[in-house]
């Protein structure tokens, strides 16, 4: 285990700048880094790695200066998207290569070998070279490579990647045990908000080099800090709606087909800007058409995911709303049907910066108190 | 492959017939004049139905050359062992040099590179001639004109931008995240470079290190000019069947012979080399 720190990471290709960033990460946390393909990811796990040079700031693992340590000295191990096997050695010497360097007695580099192939149950396909291992295999033993030192600073650039779907699963059930069984410090980048959710503690949200949100699982989404976050986690998709805020009498209020919505905690502050009105679709539920508040919508169609069904409405104005239900639930299969939104758990994103608009009910009230 | 109807079969098989005779046919009538006197070989009409005689061989293994005119000192054998010192020499040399720099100019974008590796490479364009002349006063100033030496640093315009540009090629295509994998693993650059660049660029090494020890070993101009005899390879040396009485055509035809086997021998065993040579692309992941 051992702590990271990026201290303003400025890194530049051919005079654009693709990273930009400072990041913490604590003794023996799994820190998944998430963002959409560019956002830089792959990029800084390699600065971190020491295979390319940051143009500008610090690296610090375990407090200590790597800025200007070469890759061979800094301890990490790491795991490529791509696998990046060794095509002309086996797999056994794939893994042992990482202790070969260390020069470790034979001896001690067959018991390590065989103990991380057995965890990853690999052993049986050692001496093949990789051109004889399917993608799954190819996979692990990447991974046992990696794991094989007992570094204190793991990087696992998406390593389910390139793995098929059942395997993928498997693995996304398997990877928290074993990493926590490594007692690492680890760094984890996808792109699918599944494993990401899976598997950090905390997760590092990413676009175009910079970092836009980090924070546990929960609060990615249930709070996330912009448009674009919103719009990655959760499947099926939140919905975003164009409003512009309404003074009502008990603060402000959002129209939905002529019904008004109450933004609990907005105040006037928002009354007549162009915003977007997120609700996840099971903050969403079908209701009676005489309940107060319900939004008259028709029903389009409904898609059984499994463990719950996905239904898409469209109101009035044509705006279609996703509405998602526990399978099994009976629900409105077609034609009018009304809508009840849970006011509590809708969010409010400026619609010119995408970002989040928090509530300004606790200032409202200081004020309350001040008065 | 797809099952083939007789017809087509029998096509492709006229068709790959045509094709290896018209390619083989010079060097099987060379072969064939290798055993023949030059009375037979000029008599008219021409007939493959001859008595072979090993006459021709044992002449150029002697070096005793019987010409109308009487013996005739020949240095076929010494010129042999040139050419294959020369170019065995030149294209370690090259090798030695350009695969590191291969590397170097595959890995490593620095300023210029491009512009040092295209330098390289245009030497490759200047006709050799033109580059003769002040070559030869500066080898003269220099002392280095009939040298073995001065031989292989001018063969360097022929292997060195040759392996330079084939191997780099064959570097660039070896993904830097294999490499990368091994730097973090705790393996130094120039480990990085013995145990996983150079292995996965072999089989282009092999081919690039080929292809340049042909080109040496055929090169005329540079040693016609730089040489005297006892340094003059085979291309060089052949000049000396052409004799006052005439033509040794049976002698040419068995100095070819004898000149194209090591070449013949050396492509034959690194075919495999070549092959898999080119399915390098095949290696990713």
């Amino acid at each position: 285990m051992t702590t990271l720190q990026l201290k303003n990471i400025v890194k530049r290709y051919k005079g654009q700048t693709v990273l930009d960033l400072s990041l913490d990460v604590a003794d023996g946390e799994r820190l998944v880094l998430f963002g959409p393909s560019g956002a830089g990811k792959t990029v800084l796990l390699r600065l971190v790695a020491g295979v390319i040079d940051p143009d500008e700031g610090r690296v610090l693992i375990g407090g200590e200066d790597m800025t200007d340590v070469d890759a061979e000295h800094r301890g990490v191990g790491m795991a490529f998207q791509n696998f990046a096997l060794f095509p002309h050695m086996s797999a056994f010497d794939n893994i042992a290569s990482a202790l070969t360097a260390r020069r470790f007695s034979k001896e001690a580099i067959a018991a390590g070998v065989e103990k991380v192939a057995r965890l990853l149950k690999i052993d049986h396909v050692l001496s093949h070279h990789p051109k004889a291992l399917s993608n799954g295999q190819k996979q692990r033993t990447a991974l046992a490579r990696a794991l094989v030192g007992s570094p204190p600073l793991l990087l696992l650039d998406d390593p389910l990647r390139n793995v098929d779907a059942k395997l993928r699963f498997e693995m996304r059930l398997e990877l928290p045990r074993l990493l926590a069984a490594q007692g690492a410090t680890v760094i984890y980048v996808t792109q699918d908000y599944k494993e990401a959710m899976a598997l950090g503690d905390r997760i590092a949200v990413m676009f175009e080099g910079q970092l836009r949100q980090i924070g546990t699982p929960a609060d990615i989404y249930d709070t996330p800090a912009e448009l674009e976050i919103a719009r990655l986690f959760g499947d099926p998709t939140i919905n975003l709606l164009d409003v512009v805020p309404q003074r009502g009498p008990d603060g402000a209020f959002a129209e939905l087909s002529g019904v008004r919505l109450r933004l609990p905690g907005f105040g006037p502050e928002i009354v007549g800007r162009a915003c977007v009105l997120g609700v996840r679709p099971e903050n969403i539920t079908f209701t009676e058409a005489s309940a107060v508040g319900a939004i008259p919508v028709t029903v389009e169609a409904e898609t059984p995911l499994n463990e719950k069904t996905v239904t898409l409405t469209l109101t009035a104005r044509r705006r279609e709303i996703l509405v998602s239900r526990p399978a099994g639930m009976p629900g409105p299969q077609a034609g009018p049907a009304h809508l009840a939104v849970n006011s509590r758990a809708t969010l409010l994103f400026d619609k010119g910066s995408g970002r989040l608009m928090r509530p300004s009910e606790p200032a409202s009230k200081r004020n309350g108190e001040a008065a | 492959m797809e099952a083939m109807s007789p017809l087509e079969r029998v096509l492709r098989g006229i068709a790959l017939t045509l094709v290896v005779v018209f390619f083989m046919f010079p060097i099987v009538w060379i072969f064939l004049m290798s055993f023949q006197t030059n009375e037979t070989i000029l008599r008219i009409p021409p007939s493959i139905v001859f008595t072979p005689t090993l006459d021709n061989y044992a002449a150029l293994i002697t070096g005793k050359l019987q010409t109308a005119a009487g013996t005739l000192d020949i240095a076929f054998m010494r010129n042999l062992g040139n050419s294959v010192f020369l170019s065995v020499v030149s294209v370690a040399v090259a090798l030695a040099l350009g695969v590191p720099a291969a590397y170097a100019f595959a890995r490593h974008k620095f300023r210029g590179s491009e512009d040092i590796a295209f330098t390289l490479l245009s030497f490759r364009f200047a006709p050799p001639l033109l580059v003769l002349l002040p070559l030869t006063q500066y080898f003269q100033w220099l002392g280095l004109s009939n040298t073995y030496f001065g031989l292989i640093w001018v063969y360097q315009l022929i292997c060195l931008p040759l392996i330079l540009w084939i191997v780099r090629g064959y570097f660039e295509d070896i993904s830097a995240d294999v490499e990368y994998a091994y730097r973090i693993a705790g393996h130094s650059w120039f480990s990085t470079f013995r145990k996983i660049a150079l292995p996965l660029a072999g089989p282009g090494i092999a081919a690039a290190g080929l292809l340049a020890f042909i080109f040496a070993w055929n090169n005329f101009v540079f040693a016609l000019v730089l040489a005297s005899a006892d340094k003059q390879p085979v291309t060089v040396g052949a000049l000396a069947f052409v004799t006052a009485s005439g033509i040794q055509y049976g002698q040419i035809a068995a100095a070819i012979v004898l000149s194209i086997t090591p070449t013949l021998a050396l492509a034959l065993y690194a075919q495999r080399y070549l092959v898999e040579g080119l399915s390098l692309g095949a290696v990713k992941g």
